[in-house]
């Protein structure tokens, strides 16, 4: 995700086209990303908000395959299965090795779920997790590995197209990435979407909770031949989807006044990432701490703001772009949704609207990525196998100074490089990641970011086990904590929710 | 006798959190290793290293590990010792090893024989070096590693011309034989 928005940095501040081959390689390798990132996203974290895994000891394996045939032509659905796999949980639940499940907060009467709507979620848990590492496979094909695919260049990708090469991508590469496509859509057509329908209807307070700030920013993403975007760009205020304001990036500014940075010009002052200085300055307690001093500095994300308002990015803000700008294929999807659930727009503005927008992306991307590979087997009929342009290679036909952006709608939101190059080399580089727009602290006028926004008000049943919270801080898909990966050999809970009740 | 997998996992960018990888890349440069045994840097993968964990019929982790003890004791769990739970994380990234080994026990794949090397950490923070205490444990860390994988019969053999990796072997199989 980082390697398209670093390359197209580049691209900007030197004029480069890249060539359309390119253009829809980056399109398979994003958007075949999306899929299983979404997924896994919904069954790997976010379900266990909503499912409570022990209540589908309670299930009766019949009645389950009966809900699941209900609402999916899924052919794993028959009572031996959904038997089989509450066997298997019930095992796992018994073994008792080190209070399996113990760091959940299971039984938590905010779970609302029939028995059998969790057991057919757990059958899904674990089928998502064989589904999952197969459809990646596109990115070992199109960019030799995963995470993170090798193929990124500037002026286009290094992949080469060639039908009589067995290493290039040939008629045999693309047969493989078209079956993986086809696996990966009808997963989500048949399960996930289903899944996500059968389980709203019993969260619709949730319709109403974790809304945040009602303004979005998305910078778009998935390009056409004539650079028309799917997913356009653009910026909604104040929840008003009958005005769609046009994105411009230099309205783009991050403040570090509560953030544990400095700048040179002080630390009320907001600076467009073309200028951006990242100079550390902690100034919080000695971990281990019990609280931050939030009226100080108090966080290691800056503050981004667009024309000094706080925004929230991701698959909602995504989606109310396209829905605002009239997108049909968008617009369908989200009105059969919200007519399927009998609510209407502006339940889009919650913590339910944002799990629901990220499915509905979810279902468009997915439909579109064999469109997209049809594209490029018909490019490659026509003997067009050019994936990159060299032009601008030698770095003696750049100018003395160059600037430029580069975008990405990652799956997580709007992801921005900026690059300032100097006599061929780069002389400043910053990012504006998806999470650091969501999980900003405030900025030098005391306005909140999404996460801290949509937790205002959220009704808490158990201090001790704020679900509540987890399930508006899941919906927006966090990216945090891939760093520490230490054993703890006491069992000891690595992750702790608190809340202070001042909140 | 079926696969075995050496499994080095932790982020090698926070210092001894990284020291299951360091241990791993140390043991692929100094061994040759028989086909059916696979030295795997994990990194941070978390669940995307279920299949490989799952493929195995053995797996050794090298990693850190918190136990309250000193920094650079070497700690050693087996099969259930090793934590594994479904539990509380805020983003997906966070599963870690614990999820991997619960999800695999809830698909009825866990494998045959599971054992974790590790050692207590002394510094987590931004660095590409272990601590002295944990670099100075690193010799001892590979010796305990050796020392499992010849329980399961598997004995790498050193690569030519090195001399420290042939030690080791050498005090393995002492050690071994007492």
């Amino acid at each position: 995700m980082h390697a398209v928005a670093s390359v197209r940095g580049v691209e900007d501040a030197l004029g480069i086209r890249i060539p359309d081959n390119a253009r829809i390689l980056r399109n398979l390798i994003a958007g075949i990303q999306y899929v299983q990132d979404h997924v896994i996203h919904f069954y790997h974290l976010h379900a266990l908000d909503w499912v409570d895994v022990t209540g589908a000891l309670r299930a009766d394996p019949v009645a389950t395959a009966q809900l699941a045939q209900s609402i999916s032509d899924w052919p794993n659905s028959s009572a031996d299965y959904f038997k089989a796999v509450k066997d298997k949980l019930t095992a796992f639940v018994q073994s008792g090795q080190l209070g399996p499940f113990a760091n959940g907060y299971w039984g938590h009467p905010a779970y609302k779920l029939p028995p059998e709507a969790n057991l057919m979620a757990v059958a899904h848990y674990l089928e998502a997790l064989d589904w999952q590492r197969d459809v990646i496979r596109v990115h070992a094909i199109l960019g030799s590995k995963n995470p993170h695919p090798q193929t990124y260049l500037v002026g286009g990708m290094s992949i080469t197209l060639d039908p009589d090469s067995e290493t290039a991508i040939n008629a045999d590469k693309l047969a493989l990435i078209r079956k993986l496509f086809v696996k990966a859509k009808q997963f989500v057509d048949q399960v996930y979407i289903p899944d996500l329908l059968a389980v709203a209807p019993f969260y619709k307070e949730w319709a109403g909770l974790g809304e945040g700030l009602g303004n979005f920013l998305a910078y778009g993403e998935f390009p056409d031949a004539a650079g028309t975007l799917l997913f356009p760009s653009g910026i909604i205020l104040n929840r008003d989807l009958s005005t769609l304001h046009p994105l411009d990036h230099t309205k783009i500014a991050e403040y570090v006044t509560h953030s544990w940075y400095r700048y040179g010009e002080g630390d009320t002052a907001s600076k467009h990432p073309w200028d951006g200085e990242t100079q550390p300055n902690y100034t919080g307690p000695k971990p281990p701490y019990e609280f931050l001093q939030t009226d100080g500095k108090y966080s290691w994300l800056k503050a981004p703001r667009y024309d000094d308002k706080a925004m929230e990015v991701g698959p909602l803000a995504r989606v109310l772009v396209a829905y605002a700008a009239g997108r049909p294929e968008v617009k369908a999807l989200v009105d059969a949704v919200l007519a399927k659930l009998g609510v209407g727009p502006e339940a889009l503005f919650s913590t339910l609207g944002r799990t629901a927008a990220r499915g509905i992306e979810t279902a468009v991307v997915a439909g579109k990525l064999i469109s997209w590979l049809d594209e490029l087997a018909t490019r490659m009929a026509d003997k067009d196998f050019k994936v990159h342009n060299g032009e601008k290679w030698d770095p003696a036909t750049w100018p003395k100074e160059a600037k430029g952006w580069g975008f990405h709608e990652a799956p997580r939101g709007a992801l921005g490089h900026w690059v300032h190059i100097v006599d061929g080399k780069i002389a400043n580089y910053q990012c504006v990641v998806p999470s650091t727009w969501n999980a900003s602290p405030r900025d030098a006028k005391g306005q909140p970011g999404a996460y801290e926004a949509a937790l205002i008000g959220t009704p808490v049943q158990d201090p001790e086990q704020p679900i509540e919270i987890l399930r508006t801080i899941h919906s927006f898909d966090p990216c945090m904590a891939c760093a520490v990966h230490v054993v703890d050999a006491r069992g000891r809970e690595l992750t702790r929710i608190r809340i202070d009740g001042s909140m | 006798m079926g696969k075995t997998l050496v499994l080095g996992l932790g982020n090698i960018l926070l210092r001894d959190e990284g020291v299951g990888v360091r241990a791993v890349q140390r043991l692929a440069e100094r061994f040759d290793f028989a086909d059916d045994v696979q030295v795997l840097d994990g990194g941070t993968l978390g669940l995307d290293l279920l299949h490989y964990v799952e493929e195995a019929d053995r797996v050794l982790i090298v990693d850190a590990v918190a136990t309250g003890n000193p920094p650079g004791t070497l700690v050693r769990l087996i099969g259930d010792e090793v934590p594994a739970f479904l539990g509380i994380k805020i983003s997906p990234h966070q599963m870690g090893l614990a999820d991997l080994l619960a999800a695999s026990r809830l698909r009825g794949r866990f494998p045959r024989e599971l054992v974790l090397v590790g050692v207590e950490p002394e510094i987590i923070d931004t660095g590409l070096e272990l601590s002295p205490t944990v670099a100075a444990q690193m010799d001892a860390l590979l010796d305990r590693v050796l020392a499992e994988l010849a329980r399961w019969g598997v004995h790498p053999r050193a690569r030519r011309r090195d001399a420290q990796a042939e030690n080791r072997l050498a005090t393995v199989g002492r050690e071994e034989g007492r």
